[in-house]
């Protein structure tokens, strides 16, 4: 008994940290943390560029636009990473979809 | 690999206005072990060697950690070093001015305990009315922005609240709810034949849960501990011993766990005379068990050790007597019958209806005449 997973995310909706979330550095680890009441997700480079570029304002096809202008990427090969990697954070409601 | 730890668990002090019966705080918790409290520059200065050592999350509680005038400044430093923050109280008196006291020091996260459903229940079980500073409280948080965890220990008398739990977690926009199956510690091991439930309790518990889950989705996470007298195998306790844990209790002993104090076999250091690296890598308490080196037949040639690292050393302590055996819970210990005994009562009880013993409350009179006994 699981809740049925949710419709696909349009490319124009903005992705948004949830408040219950913080970016932190891990020196100790030298790695990129998510904080959040009583866990963590460990970041790669990927992870931290992209919320890095999540700031409330952008849309998705914003953020993988910045991505692949940054990386040098051709079209269309980052946007199902950068979903995958919201989609995983949005289904432990650390990162939510707004207009 | 070497492991480092990632979260603390500070202690800051045992004092508390409710008397919960199942309490996890030492039974001598008001005994001479604890009395010389950490000043805030000792609290400071752990945090900081916390901080240098891996830690990333830390937990402020108690006892009842509002009672601490400078918890402010405690957070401020924490805050300030990058560590997530969060609260764990009772919310006894909590007033909105002191949770925006402590928001505008920084603090991440609220967690707020409540023992029933209604007033009457968790008021019965607190020893100490504080329902209402309860429900004004998880206001508060929501008015002013914390991420707010609803923590509720389930037993005998409340599981068959979950649902009505659950709804009041849901309607105060919460988070989180914390369903806690009460584990056999402190207070909780003391008062162990009231609070135990019945099979077909945690059977109809569970599937409430369930159901709940299913229609809540990520809208509130319901975190469901595990009563593991009732399980085959026993908990991952602390994710292994001293693996990424560990607690400072109000008095500065450093343990790898909030249970760890009782074993008696270990022996404690404190902060106030040895740096954290230091007492993390090389103590007593936080070698013993790190590994598996450590560990005797059935979990030594076990499948399942690296899953559950051999379970619990303080319930096979305060169980078997010998924190270096196989967590008594697991179906594979040879000591498994002492808890089959224990459940097996519990339902024998209840079939003939036997009307169940008064606990004792966690109080301090109650702590010190404990603790005199030994
Ligand atoms: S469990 Fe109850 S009595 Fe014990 S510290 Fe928490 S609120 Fe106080
Ligand atoms: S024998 Fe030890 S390792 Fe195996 S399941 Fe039991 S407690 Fe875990």
């Amino acid at each position: 008994m699981s809740p049925p997973p949710p419709p696909p995310v349009a490319v124009t909706a903005v992705p948004r940290l949830h408040p219950k979330a913080r970016l932190q550095r891990d020196d100790v680890r030298g790695r990129d943390v998510l904080l959040y009441p009583e866990g963590l997700v460990v970041l790669n480079a990927t992870g931290t560029a992209i919320l890095g570029l999540c700031d409330g304002v952008r849309s998705i096809a914003q953020v993988v636009a910045a991505l692949e202008q940054r990386y040098g990427a051709p079209a269309g090969t980052v946007k199902p990473d950068v979903s995958a990697f919201l989609d995983g954070l949005a289904a432990k409601g650390l990162v939510t979809y707004g207009p | 690999m070497d492991p480092k730890p990632l979260w603390l668990l500070a202690e800051l002090t045992y004092k508390c206005p409710l008397q919960c019966p199942y309490c996890s705080n030492p039974l001598d918790f008001a005994g001479p072990r604890f009395k010389r409290e950490l000043s805030t520059d000792e609290w400071c200065r752990v945090f900081r060697e916390a901080k240098a050592l891996g830690v990333l999350q830390l937990g402020l509680s108690g006892g009842e950690p509002t009672l601490r005038s400078d918890l402010e400044e405690l957070v401020r430093e924490a805050h300030g070093l990058g560590l997530y923050t969060s609260l764990i109280t009772s919310a006894y008196r909590l007033t909105k001015e002191r949770l925006a006291a402590l928001k505008a020091a920084g603090l991440d996260h609220v967690q707020i305990s409540i023992q029933g459903a209604d007033a009457e229940l968790s008021d019965a079980v607190a020893g100490t009315a504080s329902y209402r500073d309860k429900i004004a409280a998880y206001h508060y948080t929501r008015e002013l922005g914390f991420p707010l965890t609803v923590n509720v220990v389930l037993h005998r008398r409340n599981l068959h609240q979950v649902e009505a739990l659950i709804r009041l977690a849901e309607t105060l926009g919460a988070e989180r709810i914390e369903l806690a199956n009460t584990q056999f510690y402190g207070w909780a091991l003391h008062n162990r034949d009231v609070l135990m439930p019945t099979r077909a309790q945690l059977d109809e518990a569970w599937q409430v849960v369930q159901r709940e889950r299913a229609r809540l989705g990520t809208k509130l996470e319901i975190v469901w501990v595990l009563p593991d007298y009732h399980e085959q195998y026993p908990k991952p306790c602390m994710g292994g011993w001293a693996r990424a844990y560990m607690t400072v209790t109000p008095a500065g002993e450093v343990w790898p766990c909030h249970a760890a104090g009782r074993i008696t076999s270990l022996r404690f250091e404190n902060v106030r005379d040895r740096p954290l690296d230091w007492i993390w890598e090389h103590s007593d308490a936080f070698t013993r068990f790190r590994g598996d080196a450590w560990m005797p037949e059935p979990c030594r040639s076990c499948p399942r050790k690296a899953q559950d690292f051999g379970g619990c050393r303080c319930q096979a302590f305060l169980v078997v007597g010998d924190a270096g055996v196989t967590d008594p819970v697991c179906s594979l210990s040879p000591h498994r019958p002492l808890i089959d005994a224990a459940v097996a009562e519990v339902e024998r009880a209840a079939a003939a209806g036997a009307a169940p013993d008064e606990w004792t409350y966690r109080a301090a009179p109650a702590s010190r005449a404990l603790a005199a006994k030994g």
